[in-house]
């Protein structure tokens, strides 16, 4: 399979500096971009049909058409890449930011000239030491060669960019969250509309990114769209940072086709399960997804087959169930992370929450009672779309919903024997 | 009183933002670096210098998991506590870490060496379970290998 995202990345993950990268071909795109019209870079990539790689799966060159545009645009705008990955199980944007700065700078590059932006800040968070530090250089080394700054490569095209290392919190994820946290303030979200594109950072119109979606875009640039379409499996395009972890031989991550099975993934990839383990289940998208069983392996993980299936591709790193896990611990340690990360705005989300939290404690040390399943549904629907003021709380619930659906079983096996069975 | 350095780095910061308040996390992590943690004091003089109140600061503290408003130990380890590592054997570490070292989750140990915390997934699940010792990541753990990690913190 052709690499795309990970063309450049070297064996050892150091990436390459500046030169190496131009030497590679790396920031043709953007001398390419500067000879075209800004407006003519978003067609190719709303003819890419590139979408989000944050979660939402967002078309991506439709999400910069509602920028305004013109002399009388307001100024300046903004862009952001979305570098906070902190949804558990999620571990694809670190190995972009760690090993290819360069194909992140320069897809921002690009993107930023699209929408005319003036200013683009790098919204990280505080852990990824080595990606702040390895961003840093990428960003000097840039500025030095020209592609960052005023007049970019001779063009009339300037553009400041900075890395802003996150206070750490779920919530800075979520695009107007992380808004917010740049400005200094609560990661709490806004209320749209407006709309981000139209008012955003500072009240400017803003583009907010996921690191993967961003790093597609020289390679869209460079190779057009119909080749990027043809490097997928499925109606999706281009390709696709996979992961899996859990109890299988070889947890990884990797990229291919967008559309590889999750059959392919967990037993060609992964190796399939450690000796001695069965398969009972998998969250296809990181945390906030829901699971799928055995039933599901031959599904396409791309935005549509997913869906169908009853679930979300998310961020497309799997979290695998063995059979010698408690899936209703497992689901506890999923609803108190939500419940710690829920920001407290809307009553839903912090109420709700922490509520299945303790009833989920409660089942698992064996002081469940007969009616907490239906409790735990009701739950469920009082946190669905629309009853709060952003997705977490609706993510949030998707592992538990379908966690009583498929592992029902188990939850009353725990209620019954009032003990966890796996203890 | 923040330190002529301190000062520095904070208006560095300011050159990329436009509006004062913006700066307000970064602020805070610049004095941490040095000081360990943001107290009372150290609060109130960033607050001062980015023209908003005390408390507004605090609010905006106190949301974000890496600012710390009680003093730590010399070396900060967070253990993930997130799901892969769940999966993985985070009980057994953190049993290990906390018999090791004396302490429970949140706790500092009495020489001031230690101070242990749980963080949200790493994003290293491929790896899991992992923790962080100040601004190192550790992989793939066990007790040998923590016990190790341990030994060279002094
Ligand atoms: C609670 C929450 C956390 C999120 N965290 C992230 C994140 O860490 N990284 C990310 O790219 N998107 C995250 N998202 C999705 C963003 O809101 C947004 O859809 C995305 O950054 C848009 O970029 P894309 O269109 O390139 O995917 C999160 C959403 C929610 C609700
Ligand atoms: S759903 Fe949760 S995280 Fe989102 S606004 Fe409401 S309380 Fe905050
Ligand atoms: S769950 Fe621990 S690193 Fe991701």
């Amino acid at each position: 399979m052709e690499k795309v995202l990970t063309r450049y990345i070297q064996p050892d993950g150091v990436p390459l500096d500046a030169r190496a990268y131009e030497r590679a071909g790396g920031y043709e795109s953007v001398r390419k971009a500067l000879r075209m019209a800004p407006k003519d870079v978003t067609e190719t990539v709303k003819q890419s049909n590139l979408r989000g790689r944050g979660g939402a799966g967002f078309p991506t060159g439709m999400k910069w058409s509602f920028v305004p545009t013109g002399p009388n645009a307001p100024r300046p705008k903004y862009l952001c890449a979305n570098a906070d990955e902190m949804e558990p199980g999620t571990f694809k944007d670190r190995l972009l930011l760690e090993s290819a700065p360069h194909q992140l700078i320069e897809g921002m590059i690009l993107a930023a000239y699209a929408i005319a932006a003036d200013v683009a800040y790098i919204f990280i968070r505080g852990e990824y030491i080595l990606a702040i530090e390895r961003l840093q250089k990428a960003l000097a080394e840039a500025y030095e060669a020209g592609y960052l700054g005023k007049n970019i490569q001779g063009s009339a095209f300037s553009l400041e960019m900075y890395v802003h290392a996150s206070g750490g919190r779920y919530m800075c994820g979520e695009e107007t969250g992380l808004l917010n946290a740049l400005e200094g303030k609560r990661a709490n979200p806004r209320t749209k509309p407006p709309f981000p594109q139209v008012s955003g950072l500072f009240g400017k119109p803003t583009i907010v990114q996921n690191v993967e979606t961003l790093s597609n875009l020289p390679h869209i640039i460079n190779n057009g769209p119909e080749w990027f379409k043809k490097l997928s499996k499925s109606e999706d395009s281009g390709t696709k940072l996979y992961g899996v972890s859990g109890k299988v031989k070889q947890p990884g991550l990797w990229e291919l086709p967008m559309g590889t099975t999750i059959r392919e993934l967990l037993e060609e990839h992964a190796g399939g399960m450690r000796e001695g383990l069965a398969f009972r289940g998998v969250l296809p998208g990181g945390a906030s997804t829901d699971f799928l069983t055995a039933e599901h392996l031959d599904v396409k993980m791309d935005f549509g087959g997913v869906q169908k299936a009853g679930s979300r591709l998310g961020t497309g790193t799997m979290i695998v169930l063995d059979d010698r896990t408690c899936p209703v611990g497992m689901v506890r340690n999923l609803e108190h992370f939500f419940a710690q990360e829920s920001c407290g705005w809307c009553t839903p989300c912090w109420s709700g929450l922490s509520w299945s939290e303790q009833l989920l404690t409660s089942i698992e040390e064996g002081r469940g009672k007969p009616d907490d399943l239906e409790k735990l549904e009701f739950i469920c629907k009082f946190c669905a779309p629309g009853n709060t003021f952003c997705a977490l709380a609706p993510g949030a619930v998707e592992p538990l919903q379908s966690a009583l659906k498929y592992f029902r079983e188990d939850f009353g096996r725990h209620i019954q024997a009032q003990h966890c069975p796996w203890r | 009183m923040l330190s002529a350095e301190e000062r520095h780095e904070i208006e560095e910061e300011l050159k990329r933002y436009p509006s004062k308040r913006a700066v307000s996390i970064d602020a805070m992590k610049i004095v941490q670096r040095r000081r360990g943690w943001v107290s009372d004091e150290a609060l109130r003089d960033i607050a001062e210098l980015l023209e908003i109140s005390a408390d507004d600061l605090d609010s905006v503290a106190t949301f974000y998991n890496l600012i710390f408003r009680k003093p730590v130990g010399r070396h900060v380890i967070m253990v993930c506590d997130s799901v892969s590592c769940w999966i993985m054997g985070y009980d057994r570490v953190r049993e290990h870490l906390t018999k090791r070292l004396g302490i429970n989750m949140g706790e500092t140990t009495p020489d001031g060496r230690f101070t242990l915390l749980p963080i949200v997934c790493l994003g290293t699940c491929d790896h899991a379970p992992a923790m962080m010792v100040d601004q190192q990541l550790h992989r793939d753990l066990d007790a040998e290998k923590i016990d190790k990690i341990l030994e060279q913190c002094s």
